[in-house]
C-alpha cells in the first residue's frame, strides 16, 4: 500500500507562492467529495509560506516556508472531533470528513501548525488533502508539488523505493526533520534546510584597516562544554559564517591571525547574530 | 463528472497551461499536462555531471490564477458611457476621472466611437487620431495588441504613440554606442550560456538583477532550476542591488548595497583596481576595443574631470566600503566571471535612473575588459541560454512576419499603409497633449540602427493635425509610467475631444474615458502562439525556456458577460466605417490562425489539422545540436554563429564586427563622437555624473529617502494585479489591513524607528509630485535611507477621484517619479532616481 507524504527542501523554496495559488485554483469553488469540500474564496490557506528573516546589516538570510497539514501520525485533530470526522486513510493521508465535521470548530483551534481553517460559510473545519481526489483519480502529483519549480515540495509514496521522495529521503537521512519537533505530534511531513540561526562576521586587521582579510581563521565552540565544533578561514571579503547553529546557545567565536592577538567573543544565539567587524591588534 | 470535463490548451506570459471546463465555466487551469513520453530533454554535461530539466513546464505564479483573474470583479463585461458625456452636446472633459457610467448597447457604442472617428478624420485627417495599448495582458500571435489594433489604427493613418523601452533603457540608449546589439536594443545575445556557465563559470555577480522575479521576461519560472544547479555546483554569487532581492534570498551570496543612482561610480572602482593593479585582458582590449585610453585616462585621473575614480572615491559615492570594493574586483578578475545585470542580459533597476546610460556602458566595459565572450566570461541574466532549436522559425507577436498588419499573410500590409508620419512619445504624452507641441529625441524603440537615436521629432509635425482623440487600449500607466500625476491632468483636458479605453479589466486608465469597450481574454477566443517567444527585438526568447512549446490557443468560455476579441471589436468598427473588406480580407480569427502556422517551418512538418487537434508541438532540440555561446564568435575572431537574426552584419564581409561603428567594443564610442560630441551628460567616454535626483542634489535634504520602484515579482506590471484577488492574498504582493488590499513599503529598521513607524502601519509616501499611501514593512532587506516598493500597481484609487495630485490608497508609486528623464538626449525613464519622505497615516 503506497504511503503518501511530503519532503520541503527549505532551502529551494523561492517563495513564489505557484504552490499557494495552485492550491486555490484547485479548490475554491471546487467539491471534491468525499475527500473536500470547496475552499472559500478567500482566507484560507491550504499551504502558505512562513517568512523568516535573520541576520543584520549585510549579512542576513531570507527563507520560505511552506506549511500545510503535516498529517501528524498523532492526529491531535481526530482526537478533538466526534468519532469519524477526521480519519486517516490506508495510504497515510488525514482527512477531515466535510460532512462529519461539520460544526466541530474543535477541530482548528486543536492544530499545533494552525494548518486547519473554519469555512464560515459552509461552518466547517477544512485543510490540505494531499489532493487525495487526485491520488484516487490514477495522478501521481500534488497541484502544489506539480507547480513547484525547483524541487523544494517533493510529494510521493515512500513506500515506493525508486521514487523520488524515497531517493531524497535515503540521500539526505541525516539532515531530514520536522517543522516545530517541540510540538511532538510526530508530524510525517519532512523538512530538509529549515532555517536555523548563523553567526556571521567580518575579521580585520587594525593597522590594514583598508583591507579585507581573507583567510583569518575563525573558530566555534560550544561555550557550555567547551566543545570545539568547526574552524573556517574568512572568505575574500573578510568574512565568515557558521550556519545552522543550534538556538539559544552560548558559543565562542575566536577570530586570529599569524602575528595578531586573537580575539574571542562568546554569542548567545537567541537570534541570527551579523558580530560586525572584528579587528584584531598586532603583536 | 469527469466525463463532463473537457480539457483546452492555452498560452500566457508565464506559460503553456490544460483548462479544465464544465458547464461552460473554468473549473481548474495546470501548467500544459504533456505525457512525460513526448518531452525530449536536453543534456548539459559539465564538472563530470549531467543537468537536465524536468519533463514539465514551469509557469510564472500569476498563471497559476489565470482562472480567478478571467472571472475578476474587475472584468468589464458591458459597454459603457461617462454620464456626463455627450457627443453631440456637453462633453465634460473636466470630469474625467470623476464621474460615473452608465451601460450602453454595443451599437450605440460603436455608433459614437464610429462618427467620432468619422467626424475627426473628415475635419483634420487621420493625424487628429491617436491611440496606443498597454502590454503583456493576453499572448496570442492573432490577437495581440500589434495585431488587430495596429492594423486598425494604422488603416486610419492615425499618429502612433512611441513606447519607450521602459524595462531596459540605459540598454537602450548607452550600450549600443559601447557594443551594438541596437537590433536587440540594447541586450546581449545569450545563446547557449547555461552550458557555458555550468562548464565555465566560477563566480556570477548579480548587478541590479533579480531572475526569480524577472525570469527572462515570459519565460515562467523555467530557469528556477538552474540557478539551483550554479547553487548546488558551489559556484560563488554576488548581489550588488539596494535590495536583497529574492535571488539573492535563494542563493545566499554576498550583497553589497550600493545607495541608489550610484552603481556607475562602483564600476569605475573595480576598473580603477584592474588598471592599477594589471588585472585586465590586455590583449583582448587590444584586439576587440577601441578608445581604451581616453577611458583608462577618465578611470585614472588623467580625464577632463581630474578624479581618479578609486575605490575611496566610490566609498564615498556609493556607501560600500573601499576595501570590500577592492576584495570584489580582486575577486572578479580572478575567476571567469559572468556579470548577470538584469533579465535579458541587459535590464535591471540602475538601468533606470539619472544617467543610467553610463551604467550599462560601465557593465559592457567591465566585462570587456575581463574578455567578454570568452569561456565562463559573460553578461547573463540567468534566465536565458537553454539549448533550443532556434533554426525552425514560428511567428511572434513583436515581429512583422507576426503581426496581421504587417506580416506576408496579408493582402494588404495595413500596419505599413500609414500615410501619417507624426509621432508622439509615450513619456511625453501628457505635456504634447496639454502643451500642444513637444519635441522629443529618437523614435521609442531605435531598433533599425544607431543613428535613429539621434533623430529630433517635432511634435505636431507640418502639415499635421494636434490630437484629438486617443484611442487608449489598456489602463496601466498610472502605476508603470513617471510622475503619473500628469496623465490625470491630461485626460481632463478639454484637447482631447473623445476618449476610449478597451480592455478586458479596468485599469487604472479606464474611467478616464468617454467610453469603455469590454475585451475579451485569450482564454476566451482562439489564436496560436509560442511560449515566450515574442520575436522582434528580442529574438528566439524561447531560450529562456527548457522547451519550445507551440501552442493552438483553444477558445475555453464563451467571452464573459458582452466582450468581445479585439479582432471582433475593429471589424465591427470597420464595418461602420465602410472599411470592413478591407481590414479583414474575408479572414476571421481562425483564418488568420491558420495562415499563420502555415507560414512558419513548423508547418512543414506538421499539418495544421494535426496541429489545430493536438493543440500543443513541442519542437525538440535537434540530437546532433552544437552549442554556440553567445559572442563566443567575438572573442575567438570568427564570423558571428549565433541565431541571433536580427544582426545586421550576418553573412557579409564583417560578420566578425559587432554592430558598433567600429565593429569593436567601443570605450569611446564612435557613434557618440560622430552624431554627438558635445553631450556632456552621455559623453564619448563613460562618464560617472551624480544624480539630479540622489544623495548629492538639493532636494536630498527635503526629501532624505530614495525609493526604488523594481519590476514587481506577483504580478507582470500590472498583469495580475488587483484583478486577480488570489494574488492579491499572496501577503508579499499586498497586505489587507482594515478591508483594503495596501502595497507595501519596505523600508530598514532605522528609518522606521526615527519615524516613529513601525511594520504594518499605513504610511505616507510623498514628495512635491505626489503622494501613495502604502503598508509598512520594516525589514534589513533594505539599507537605512533606501526605500522599495514594487514599480506596477494595477489600481489607482485617490482619495479624490480626478484630483490631480491627490494622495493614493493603491500603491502607484510611480505618482512620486519625476519626468525628467536619463539625461538631456538620453529619453529614458528613470523611476528609480526619486527622492521622498516617509510618515506615519493618521488617516
Amino acid at each position: 500500500m503506497a504511503k503518501y507524504r511530503f519532503v520541503i527542501d527549505v532551502e529551494k523554496c523561492t517563495g513564489c507562492h505557484s504552490c499557494f495559488l495552485a492550491c486555490k485554483d484547485e479548490y475554491i469553488g471546487n467539491d471534491y467529495l468525499p475527500t473536500a469540500a470547496a475552499q472559500p474564496e478567500k482566507g484560507h490557506t491550504w499551504i502558505k509560506l512562513n517568512e523568516t528573516e535573520q541576520g543584520q546589516g549585510t549579512k542576513i538570510k531570507v527563507d520560505y516556508i511552506p506549511v500545510m497539514c503535516q498529517q501528524c501520525a498523532d492526529t491531535p485533530c481526530a482526537v478533538a472531533a466526534p468519532a469519524g470526522a477526521v480519519y486517516k486513510r490506508a495510504d497515510g493521508i488525514v482527512i477531515i470528513d466535510p460532512e462529519k465535521a461539520k460544526g466541530c470548530k474543535a477541530i482548528v483551534n486543536s492544530c499545533p501548525y494552525r494548518a486547519v481553517y473554519w469555512n464560515d460559510e459552509k461552518n466547517l473545519p477544512q485543510k490540505c488533502t494531499m489532493c487525495a481526489h487526485m491520488l484516487d483519480n490514477g495522478e501521481k502529483t500534488t497541484r502544489c508539488a506539480e507547480a513547484c519549480p525547483t524541487g523544494a515540495l517533493v510529494f510521493g509514496d515512500t513506500e515506493d523505493k525508486n521514487s523520488a521522495i524515497s531517493r531524497i529521503l535515503a540521500e539526505k537521512a541525516g539532515r531530514v526533520e520536522v517543522f516545530k519537533p517541540e510540538l511532538a505530534v510526530e508530524a510525517t511531513t519532512k523538512y530538509i534546510n529549515l532555517p536555523k540561526p548563523f553567526i556571521a562576521g567580518e575579521v580585520l586587521l587594525a593597522d590594514r584597516p583598508g583591507e579585507c582579510l581573507k583567510g583569518a581563521k575563525v573558530t566555534l565552540t560550544a561555550k557550555e562544554d567547551d566543545t570545539f565544533l568547526l574552524e573556517v578561514q574568512t572568505d575574500v571579503f573578510g568574512d565568515f559564517e557558521f550556519k545552522n547553529l543550534e538556538s539559544n546557545k552560548n558559543y565562542i567565536i575566536k577570530a586570529e591571525y599569524e602575528g595578531y592577538y586573537f580575539t574571542e567573543l562568546t554569542v548567545r544565539t537567541y537570534a541570527s547574530q551579523n558580530l560586525g567587524e572584528i579587528v584584531l591588534n598586532p603583536r | 463528472m469527469a466525463d463532463q470535463e473537457q480539457v483546452f490548451c492555452n498560452l500566457t506570459n508565464g506559460g503553456p497551461i490544460s483548462v479544465y471546463v464544465r458547464d461552460g465555466k473554468i473549473v481548474r487551469v495546470r501548467p500544459l499536462q504533456i505525457p512525460e513520453a513526448e518531452y525530449k530533454p536536453w543534456v548539459i554535461e559539465a564538472g563530470g555531471k549531467k543537468y537536465s530539466p524536468p519533463k514539465a513546464v514551469r509557469l510564472s505564479p500569476p498563471a497559476h490564477a489565470e482562472r480567478n483573474r478571467l472571472e475578476s470583479e474587475n472584468r468589464i463585461l458591458y459597454p459603457l458611457k461617462r454620464v456626463d458625456f455627450d457627443p453631440n452636446g456637453e462633453r465634460n472633459p473636466q470630469n474625467r476621472g470623476k464621474s460615473g457610467y452608465v451601460r450602453i448597447s454595443w451599437e450605440e457604442a460603436l455608433g459614437i466611437v464610429s462618427s467620432e472617428i468619422k467626424r475627426l478624420t473628415d475635419t483634420y485627417g487621420g493625424s487628429a487620431i491617436t491611440g496606443m495599448t498597454s502590454s503583456h495582458h493576453n499572448w496570442g500571435v492573432v490577437g495581440y495588441k500589434m495585431g488587430p489594433f495596429s492594423r486598425f489604427m494604422n488603416m486610419l493613418n492615425y499618429t502612433p504613440v512611441l513606447d519607450n523601452p521602459d524595462s531596459w533603457e540605459g540598454w537602450h540608449w548607452g550600450a549600443t554606442h559601447m557594443y551594438g546589439f541596437q537590433w536587440r536594443l540594447g541586450m546581449p545575445e545569450q545563446f547557449d550560456l547555461l552550458e557555458d556557465a555550468l562548464q565555465n563559470t566560477e563566480m556570477i555577480v548579480f548587478w541590479s538583477n533579480d531572475p526569480d522575479t524577472t525570469r527572462g521576461t515570459y519565460s515562467g519560472q523555467e530557469s528556477a532550476i538552474w540557478r539551483v544547479w550554479l547553487k548546488e555546483k558551489g559556484i560563488k554569487t554576488v548581489f550588488i542591488d539596494p535590495f536583497y532581492n529574492y535571488t539573492a534570498a535563494a542563493m545566499d551570496g554576498t550583497w553589497l548595497p550600493p545607495r541608489p543612482g550610484t552603481d556607475t561610480a562602483l564600476a569605475m572602482a573595480i576598473a580603477y583596481v584592474w588598471l592599477t593593479e594589471g588585472t585586465y585582458d590586455k590583449e583582448y582590449i587590444e584586439e576587440k576595443t577601441i578608445g581604451f585610453n581616453e577611458f583608462k585616462d577618465y578611470i585614472l585621473g588623467a580625464g577632463d574631470d581630474s578624479i581618479a575614480k578609486s575605490p575611496e572615491w566610490a566609498a564615498a559615492e556609493c556607501g560600500i566600503e573601499a576595501r570590500k570594493i577592492v576584495a570584489l574586483a580582486r575577486e572578479w578578475a580572478s575567476k571567469r566571471t559572468s556579470l548577470s545585470s538584469g533579465a535579458r542580459g541587459g535590464e535591471g533597476s540602475a538601468c533606470r535612473t539619472a544617467y543610467g546610460t553610463e551604467w550599462a556602458r560601465m557593465m559592457v566595459a567591465l566585462q570587456a575588459m575581463q574578455g567578454l565572450g570568452k569561456p565562463g566570461i559573460s553578461i547573463w541574466g540567468t534566465s536565458m541560454g537553454a539549448p533550443a532549436d532556434s533554426d525552425t522559425w514560428f511567428p511572434g507577436y513583436a515581429e512583422p512576419r507576426g503581426q496581421m498588419g504587417k506580416s506576408d499573410v496579408a493582402k494588404n500590409k495595413l500596419s505599413l499603409q500609414n500615410k501619417t508620419k507624426q509621432r508622439l512619445f509615450r513619456l511625453t504624452l501628457p505635456e504634447a497633449i496639454l502643451t500642444g507641441k513637444e519635441e522629443f529625441w529618437g523614435d521609442g524603440f531605435c531598433g533599425q540602427n544607431l543613428e535613429q537615436q539621434f533623430k529630433q521629432n517635432i511634435y505636431p509635425m507640418e502639415g499635421h493635425s494636434t490630437v484629438k482623440m486617443f484611442y487608449r487600449y489598456g489602463g496601466s500607466f498610472m502605476g508603470t509610467m513617471s510622475d503619473t500625476n500628469k496623465w490625470v491632468k491630461m485626460y481632463q483636458s478639454d484637447k482631447l475631444e473623445f476618449v476610449i479605453n478597451q480592455d478586458c479589466w479596468y485599469g487604472s486608465e479606464a474611467k478616464f474615458a468617454d467610453i469603455i469597450l469590454p475585451a475579451c481574454t485569450n482564454l476566451e477566443r482562439n489564436d496560436i502562439g509560442e511560449w515566450a517567444a515574442c520575436g522582434g527585438y528580442t529574438t528566439n526568447a524561447h531560450i529562456g525556456n527548457n522547451y519550445r512549446v507551440i501552442v493552438r490557443q483553444q477558445k475555453c468560455v464563451e467571452p464573459l458577460g458582452e466582450s468581445k476579441s479585439d479582432y471582433e471589436i475593429f471589424t465591427l468598427l470597420a464595418d461602420k466605417l465602410g472599411m470592413k473588406d478591407l481590414y479583414t480580407e474575408g479572414n476571421n480569427e481562425d483564418d488568420w490562425a491558420r495562415l499563420f502556422y502555415e507560414s512558419s517551418d513548423v508547418a512543414k512538418t506538421l499539418s495544421w489539422d494535426e496541429f489545430n487537434k493536438k493543440g500543443y508541438h513541442l519542437i525538440p532540440v535537434p540530437e546532433n545540436y552544437k552549442s554556440k555561446p553567445g559572442l563566443r564568435w567575438f572573442a575567438e575572431g570568427r564570423d558571428v554563429d549565433t541565431a541571433d537574426s536580427g544582426n545586421p552584419k550576418r553573412g557579409t564581409e564583417k560578420a566578425k564586427e559587432l554592430g558598433t561603428y567600429s565593429g569593436k567594443i567601443e570605450f569611446a564610442s564612435e557613434s557618440l563622437r560622430q552624431n554627438m560630441p558635445d553631450d556632456e551628460e552621455r559623453p564619448i567616454v563613460p562618464h560617472y555624473i551624480p544624480s539630479w535626483e540622489g544623495h548629492r542634489s538639493e532636494g536630498y535634504k527635503k526629501y532624505p529617502l530614495q525609493i526604488i520602484s523594481p519590476h514587481p515579482r506577483f504580478s507582470f506590471h500590472t498583469a495580475y494585479d488587483n484583478h486577480t484577488a488570489w494574488v492579491n492574498e499572496i501577503p508579499l504582493h499586498r497586505v489587507e489591513k482594515d478591508g483594503y488590499q495596501w502595497w507595501p513599503v519596505r523600508l530598514n529598521p532605522a528609518d522606521a524607528k526615527v519615524r516613529n513607524v513601525k511594520g504594518g502601519d499605513i504610511v505616507e509616501l510623498y514628495n512635491d509630485r505626489g503622494s501613495v499611501l502604502c503598508i509598512a514593512e520594516v525589514t534589513e532587506r533594505v539599507p537605512a535611507g533606501t526605500l522599495h516598493s514594487y514599480g506596477c500597481s494595477a489600481k489607482y484609487d485617490p482619495l479624490v477621484p480626478g484630483k490631480p495630485g491627490s494622495t493614493d490608497k493603491a500603491g502607484c508609486v510611480n505618482l512620486l517619479t519625476t519626468s525628467r528623464m536619463l539625461s538631456k538626449h538620453a529619453p529614458g525613464m528613470t523611476p528609480n532616481s526619486c527622492l521622498c519622505e516617509l510618515r506615519k497615516w493618521e488617516g
